[in-house]
């Protein structure tokens, strides 16, 4: 067991591995930094971390250092001080702020990252109000060739290097470098080759000033409009713990939420840029029941009452012709929900898992100069995307004791053996069309086909209802990642015009009342398929491992 | 002092000096032969500790103790980097040995990489030393030819490859971690320590980085012994145990307002007014000195009045300078302005700071464009307090760098504040005109 002394208060840190700012943080003591990233290399160099640290013998004489350390680089060990409120370390902190504000534009008004620069936060804590230069200040060339997604206001960069180690270590694809030296250093990129990485995105967010910047999100919102939620990315079944961040039912950007079970520190461009279509005008917003248009009165309620009464009846005249496809796109209450309607309907209805889509292998990092993944691996982006395979498995094993595909679903519906197909989708448009035109052959002589989906597919041209889907930003719900981490998702918009979720649709056809409440739902699910047992209680922001 | 016949620089001059004949016909290589015959490489480390051999490098560490934190059986390769960079402004005494007795210096880096146990040596050669790397590489060539270099060196078991690695021209690669790092092919950003390089050097292997001069003395020290190495230069002071003493010969450089700029080879503990006076031949056109530098413009600045200060490894500390550095002087003459000096040493470490740190490569930054404004006559009295702040704040010994490169640059600052104040004062007062004595090619830092 080894005791820390943080300002004087003794904190144990067990037999952890722990540099001082991990420390300190643990006695509930913030110490600035800049340079130090847990998943990256540390170089101590941008001296914001400078503490005095002292080491308490075991006859209980302390013995300080006559020198400030940064604590980054300084290992905790059984006895050690750390002060970092005394004026020698706040001096040296002042005097790093200073530093670095020396040549720093101070166009916070116009700049993207206030509100969340680190810079701001860090001189208003910890440093002094007034800038004592008078001199010109350097004013490197802003560089919006560094990357497709990117741009570098190189004026305000503070060569913390982050965003260079973050190039090396995790993606390896090393397109960032320092060129130049002293007060004229600047971060830049070989000629002709752009920060076009799969994982390009990640340097804006460990960027701790407004050097970096996302193309996407640039001017789009002060961040201080932003509210941010807790959720899950669909695209890929690695399922990263993400933050939407969003203000009045719009989502703004995506952004990675450290999740040690999931994927770390980070996310992937693929899922970080895929959201636009959470707010597109192209989205299915109201049901539809063919041939019954300019119907008056609720719609909802119209679509619905008449979808319950002709699910009925196809259940009464063959159990076993009644058939659901369960999107890997649903979260697990809404697959249960769904699966309970079925077997509702009737005991012999068939459950199958919808398209699973795959592209190519799993994309590891980081990669060597000509591509190739380096062991440890850091950072998958997985082939399979889509977010709750696992999840929607379990369930359709609990019901029917066995999965059938999506490709068993298309066949049985060709052989004319299927008369009522409810088809949920709600794919995101990264993981491309779930159905091709030759597919949808096979739905023609089905007699009654619902589709549930965010936009228009040759399915739903077909269908004899069309329901509306909700994306994963408008929905509360479990989605159980490739390795069996189940996470919670929680809505951070409300569907547009949509009004219903996919969950809310089913508890409707089910004819249960009230509103959604996913807790609830999950609790119920947790008592009766054992598979989600553990998930009774709350999932935390990490989520639970299932087994 | 008596006359001193010189050692490192004995076969100066010589016509055809450079050869492996010319040398050995000198007693050349007399030392190895001795040191793989009779003795075991510890016994070498074992010698050079004894001699008190300190880096001529300029931080001055002891350089047999420095080969003892090599850790012992160590199964993998043993590098030895041999640090040719000599980067320190008016500093020119490893260029006079490599181009006029190469084969000294590789008869040191051998005996080194025999004590170290190392199997490779590098030695990292300033790139604008073009005749240099000609004479070196001639001289290792001529020694692989003679089984001096390869497997199996004069038929022992001992085998060392030596490459001669011309750096990219940056005064931190004369950093011993930032040497590695260049070396390496990276950028040349000095590393965190620790871990030491004799711990996790050149190509993550144990690694000793030694001075040109340093490896030079070593082969005197085996050829003529410990004991006749210590009867020259300054014994330690018995008082102070801390002192490791300044034996042996040093190059001086000196350079400057002197009639007779050149090297020349002296016992460590001359005094400044000595150099210039008997070896420089006096301050030029009949002037006085204002002052110097005394071992390279890291080390600070040295004031007239102050020239009686010995030039051994403690001497220039007493009058608050960094330390001897690489002895080498430049002066000054009483015509010169002082706020030239600091625009030109402040503009030097702005242009060569690594970028690191963020105190040091804003701080020096920032103080070349204090100096710059206040060499253009529009300097303030509050200036000199935050040069001395930012001076004095910036490098290892406060604790706010990785490198030592900061405290150079701090040094000669704040020396000249608390040496200089009163002109530096009146410089600021009167304006541009007693400043700009001498015009000063403006180049951009």
């Amino acid at each position: 067991m080894a005791t820390v002394y943080v300002n004087d208060k003794p904190v144990d840190i067990g037999t952890e591995r722990l540099n001082l700012v991990q420390a300190a943080g643990k006695a509930g003591v913030f110490i600035p930094h800049y340079c130090w990233h847990p998943a990256l290399s540390v170089v101590a160099s941008c001296r914001m971390c400078l503490v005095e640290v002292g080491e308490k013998k075991p006859d209980g004489t302390v013995a300080m250092q006559p020198r400030v350390v940064p604590a980054c680089q300084t290992p905790a060990k059984d006895g050690t001080i750390v002060i970092t409120s005394s004026p020698k370390a706040r001096f040296a902190q002042e005097q790093t702020l200073e530093s670095l504000l020396l040549n720093h534009p101070l166009d916070c008004p116009v700049c993207d990252k206030a509100g969340e620069c680190l810079l701001q936060d860090y001189s208003f804590r910890f440093g002094r109000a007034t800038s004592r230069m008078i001199d010109p200040k350097n004013q490197p060339p802003n560089k919006d060739y560094i990357g497709e997604h990117i741009t570098l206001f190189a004026d305000r960069c503070i060569l913390c290097s982050r965003c260079v180690r973050f190039t090396r270590e995790i993606s390896g694809t090393a397109e960032l470098q320092v060129i130049s030296r002293g007060h004229h250093s600047e971060i830049d990129i070989f000629p002709g080759e752009p920060v076009n990485n799969k994982l390009a995105g990640n340097v804006v967010d460990i960027c701790p000033v407004g050097a970096l910047c996302s193309k996407d999100f640039l001017y789009k919102q002060r961040v201080w409009f932003l509210r941010s939620q807790k959720s899950v990315c669909p695209d890929c079944s690695t399922g990263c713990s993400i933050d939407i961040d969003h203000n009045k039912d719009i989502v703004y950007r995506l952004r990675p939420r450290e999740n040690p079970l999931a994927q770390g520190h980070f996310m992937c461009d693929e899922g970080r840029f895929n959201y636009p279509y959470i707010n597109s005008a192209a989205r299915i917003f109201l049901p539809s029941q063919r041939g019954s248009n300019g119907q008056a009165g609720d719609i909802w309620q119209h679509v619905l009452s008449s979808l319950r009464r002709d699910l009925r009846a196809a259940a009464q005249r063959d159990g076993s012709s009644v058939a659901a496809v369960l999107s890997p796109f649903l979260t697990c209450e809404e697959a249960y929900l769904l699966a309970r309607l079925m077997k509702g309907l009737s005991p012999d209805a068939r459950l199958y898992l919808g398209h699973v889509p795959v592209h190519g292998e799993d994309d590891r990092y980081p990669k060597d100069r000509k591509g190739r993944p380096i062991e440890p691996v850091k950072f998958t982006i997985r082939a399979e995307k889509c977010p709750n395979r696992r999840g929607v498995e379990a369930i359709l094993r609990h019901f029917d004791g066995e999965v059938r595909d999506f490709g068993q679903a298309l066949h049985a519906a060709g052989e004319g053996r299927i008369k009522a197909l409810y088809l949920t989708a709600g794919y995101s448009p990264r993981a491309g069309a779930w159905i091709t035109a030759e597919q949808t052959k096979n739905l023609q002589a089905v007699p009654l086909l619902i589709v549930q989906d965010l936009l228009a597919t040759p399915a739903s041209a077909l269908a004899h209802y069309v329901l509306p889907a909700a994306s994963f930003a408008e929905k509360d719900g479990t989605f159980v990642n490739h390795a069996g981490l189940a996470q919670a998702i929680r809505w951070a918009v409300r569907p547009a015009q949509t009004e219903r979720t996919d969950g809310q649709v089913f508890l409707d056809l089910l004819e249960r009342r009230g509103l959604v409440h996913t807790p609830t739902l999950r609790k119920e699910l947790a008592a009766e398929v054992a598979y989600f047992a553990p998930l009774a209680g709350d999932l935390g922001e990490l989520g639970i491992m299932l087994t | 002092m008596p006359d001193f016949t010189p050692v490192l620089l004995r076969r100066l001059g010589k016509a055809g000096g450079q050869s492996l004949d010319s040398y050995r016909a000198d007693g050349g290589y007399r030392a190895l032969a001795k040191a793989l015959n009779d003795m075991s490489p510890a016994q070498v480390g074992e010698t050079v500790k004894a001699a008190g051999l300190r880096g001529r490098g300029g931080a001055g560490f002891p350089t047999g103790v420095k080969w003892t934190f090599l850790p012992k059986d160590h199964p993998g390769p043993i590098y030895l980097c041999v640090n040719a960079d000599e980067s320190e402004p008016c500093t020119f005494n490893n260029r006079i040995l490599q181009e006029e007795d190469p084969h000294q210096v590789l008869e040191g880096i051998l005996l080194a990489s025999y004590a170290t146990r190392a199997s490779t040596a590098y030695i990292y050669l300033r790139y604008e030393y073009g005749k240099s790397y000609r004479v070196l590489q001639k001289a290792i060539d001529e020694l692989y030819e003679n089984n001096l270099l390869g497997r199996n060196i004069l038929g022992k078991d001992f085998s060392l490859d030596v490459y001669l690695h011309r750096g990219a021209g940056a005064y931190i690669c004369g950093e011993e971690t930032g040497l590695i790092e260049s070396l390496e092919g990276k950028r040349g950003w000095p590393r965190i320590k620790p871990p030491f390089p004799a711990v996790e050097g050149a190509f993550r292997k144990p690694t000793v980085v030694n001075n040109i001069e340093t490896l030079a003395c070593v082969t005197h020290i085996i050829d003529r012994g410990a004991d006749w190495f210590k009867s020259i230069g300054v014994p330690a002071d018995p008082k102070n145990p801390r002192d490791a003493g300044s034996y042996g010969p040093k190059l001086y450089c000196i350079s400057g307002h002197v009639n007779k700029p050149g090297c020349v080879e002296l016992p460590l503990g001359v005094t400044v007014r000595e150099l210039i006076d008997k070896h420089g031949g006096g301050v030029w056109k009949g002037r006085k000195a204002k002052g110097c530098i005394p071992g390279g413009i890291s080390m600070g600045l040295m004031t007239e009045a102050e020239f009686d200060t010995p030039l051994d490894f403690n001497g220039p500390g007493k009058v608050g300078c960094l330390g001897l550095g690489t002895a080498a002087v430049t002066v000054f003459d009483e015509t010169t302005s002082i706020v030239d000096v600091l625009y030109n040493i402040c503009r030097f470490f702005a242009h060569e700071s690594c970028g690191q740190c963020t105190p040091c490569r804003e701080g020096t930054g920032w103080m070349y464009k204090i100096m710059e404004r206040m060499r253009s006559g529009q300097g303030r009295l509050e200036d000199l307090q935050i040069l001395d702040e930012v001076a004095k704040n910036i490098g290892i010994m406060p604790g706010t760098t990785i490198c030592g490169l900061a405290d150079g640059a701090g040094w000669p600052v704040k020396n000249a504040i608390a040496k200089f104040r009163p002109e530096l004062e009146e410089c600021i007062r009167k304006g541009p005109t007693l400043a700009v004595s001498r015009p000063l090619q403006a180049v951009h830092a």
